[in-house]
């Protein structure tokens, strides 16, 4: 298996619609992150409720631990399950939580990997969860693998504009579908990329442009231009 | 076609759909009948949009949409409501009869080291110790001593509440562990029972020992029922994950253990409700003292009637399966 094989995170999936789609599943970094966030509001909420219930005695501290135990074990599947797969930590993240054909977690899936939490979690600080995240290919845990679910990347919304500027330019020779790609991914993505690393890039192709700096660059876009569809 | 004008084509049915989904996802409504059609739709304008090589931006435009509506189209049903929890009710004890060699087998590593530790602690008092340290055994002596105004956990009325959610946090997380210990091929599970089993048996046999056995019984027998059952049944749900690891079939491994999850989780509902019935017993109907010995043991052995017989001869298992 190639090395770019081992360390891609895309999960992909086939629908009853015939399709492949794509998610890219989240690492453990972004995970333990979120699980801060969370565990940061839950400390607050305990927090409020630890100094509400000391002022009724007896009666407050019966709450307090009823409310605790629902929040530390139930915290996270009410919002798994009613808030489509985000804690507020995950959401904070961008991260949500899915089963593996990518459909909405429901009650007992979000219950079994959240009861899981405690095996996980075991003999500290997630080490189990850890380890099994890093040995399995989707980042699960073992209360993943038990109830079928994914913790996946949100996908933000990217724009798909192009800069209305550039003149559509034919290429001057037949260009293969990698080449094209990477020419129309290069127009696209050139508001991400700095203006000296996408003229490095254009220095490529200066044999297929006929110029190189900047003005290898403008001509390189119009052709990107083109290909998309551009007319002049 | 160029990307541009398959993008110009449909650049408004996608929108159309976008706020569709906006909609729906707001009111928190089943989508139109139109909808699965449209998703259909956009779905085969994904698969074009990758065979034919457009930008990787139109294509994971497309992607985050299929993604949405795949939400939409597919969401489980999330609202709870009284009959869903009495669904859950009867989902349990269907499960718990089609599972009952687990339960057999949880009871049996429960009951068996209870008896023996249980007759071994009433002769030796020297084995109590070996599982129970003294200072802890001798505040066990002192909650049940019959010369008390109140057994069990001394306390005053107004902390009934407080010891409640006592029992709530500390009971059920012990149901809880022990079915998450069940994924380390069962050994936790086993673990957490036979503990109980064997702790259940010294105090019992160190009590009983002791003559307070006129305290002690009454005070268990009547959560007992349902605690000590939760406990069992627990127990067996992580076995169930366990020997789905050990003896897969005809499933690869993590499939097995999916699929038994699936299974043992409906244990696991009825395991807690049971506990919380178990912990509103301990605290408010157990500790009393006012009741006389004879009402509570009849009441208590009443209550073990009723949850065996509401677990597996009640006819709420012959019903067919709830969706």
């Amino acid at each position: 298996m190639p090395a770019s094989k081992l360390i891609d995170n895309q999960v992909r999936v086939e629908t009853p619609e015939g399709i492949d789609f794509v998610q890219a599943a989240a690492g453990p970094v972004p995970r333990i992150l979120a699980y801060l966030i969370d565990f940061g509001w839950r400390c607050l909420v305990y927090m409020v409720i630890g100094i509400l219930s000391a002022f009724i005695g007896g009666l407050g501290s019966g709450v307090f631990l009823i409310l605790t135990f629902l929040l530390e074990w139930f915290y996270p599947v009410f919002f798994e399950v009613l808030r489509k797969g985000q804690t507020p930590g995950k959401k904070a993240m961008g991260l949500r939580v899915v089963n593996t054909d990518f459909t909405p977690i429901g009650w007992g899936a979000s219950i079994v990997r959240n009861l899981l939490r405690a095996a996980d979690f075991f003999p500290a600080f997630y080490a189990t969860g850890m380890i099994s995240m890093t040995l399995t290919g989707r980042f699960q845990r073992l209360g993943d693998l038990a109830a079928g679910s994914l913790v996946i990347y949100q996908e933000a919304e990217r724009p798909l504009t192009v800069d209305p500027e550039i003149k559509p330019l034919m290429p001057p020779v037949a260009l293969t579908r990698e080449e094209r790609q990477g020419i129309v991914d290069l127009t696209l993505r050139s508001g991400s990329i700095s203006d000296s690393r996408q003229e490095e890039l254009a220095d490529l192709l200066t044999p297929v442009t006929g110029e190189s700096g900047s003005a290898g660059l403008s001509r390189l876009k119009g052709i990107g231009v083109w290909l998309l569809g551009g007319k002049k | 076609m160029r990307e541009r004008d398959f993008e110009q084509r449909y650049a408004e049915f996608w929108r159309e759909f976008e706020s569709g989904l906006d909609t729906a996802g707001k009111s928190g409504q089943t989508p139109d009948k139109g909808f699965p059609e449209a998703y259909r739709q956009l779905c085969n304008h994904l698969a074009m949009a990758r065979q034919r090589d457009y930008s990787e931006a139109l294509v994971a435009y497309l992607n985050r949409l299929v993604m949405a509506g795949h939400h939409l189209l597919y969401q489980p049903e999330s609202r709870v409501g009284i009959s869903r929890l009495a669904g859950a009710l009867a989902l349990f004890v269907t499960t718990l009869r089609r599972n009952r060699r687990f339960v057999i087998c949880s009871a049996l590593l429960f009951l068996l080291p209870a008896l023996v530790m249980g007759v071994a602690c009433y002769n030796d008092e020297s084995i109590t110790y070996s599982l129970i340290a003294p200072s802890q055994a001798a505040e066990m002596e002192s909650m049940y001593d019959p010369a008390n105004a109140r057994i069990g956990p001394e306390r005053d009325a107004e902390t009934d509440l407080e010891m409640f959610g006592y029992y709530i946090q500390h009971n059920i997380s012990i149901a809880f562990q022990s079915f998450a210990g069940g994924i380390f091929f069962g050994v936790g599970s086993v673990v957490v029972v036979l503990y109980n089993g064997l702790f259940l048996g010294a105090v019992g046999g160190h009590l009983t020992q002791a003559g307070f056995s006129e305290t002690f019984y009454p005070f268990v027998i009547g959560h007992g029922a349902f605690e000590l059952t939760a406990i069992v049944i627990s127990g067996a749900a992580g076995m169930m994950l366990g020997y789905a690891l050990i003896s897969p079939g005809r499933l690869k491994r993590l499939e097995a253990l999916r699929v038994a999850a699936a299974e043992a989780v409906k244990l696991m509902y009825g395991a807690t409700f049971m506990l919380f019935i178990a912990a509103f017993l301990e605290a408010f109907w157990s500790s009393s003292t006012s009741l006389p010995v004879a009402l509570k043991l009849s009441v208590g052995a009443l209550l073990w009637i009723f949850v065996l017989w509401f677990c597996f001869f009640s006819s709420l298992g012959e019903r067919r399966e709830p969706e």
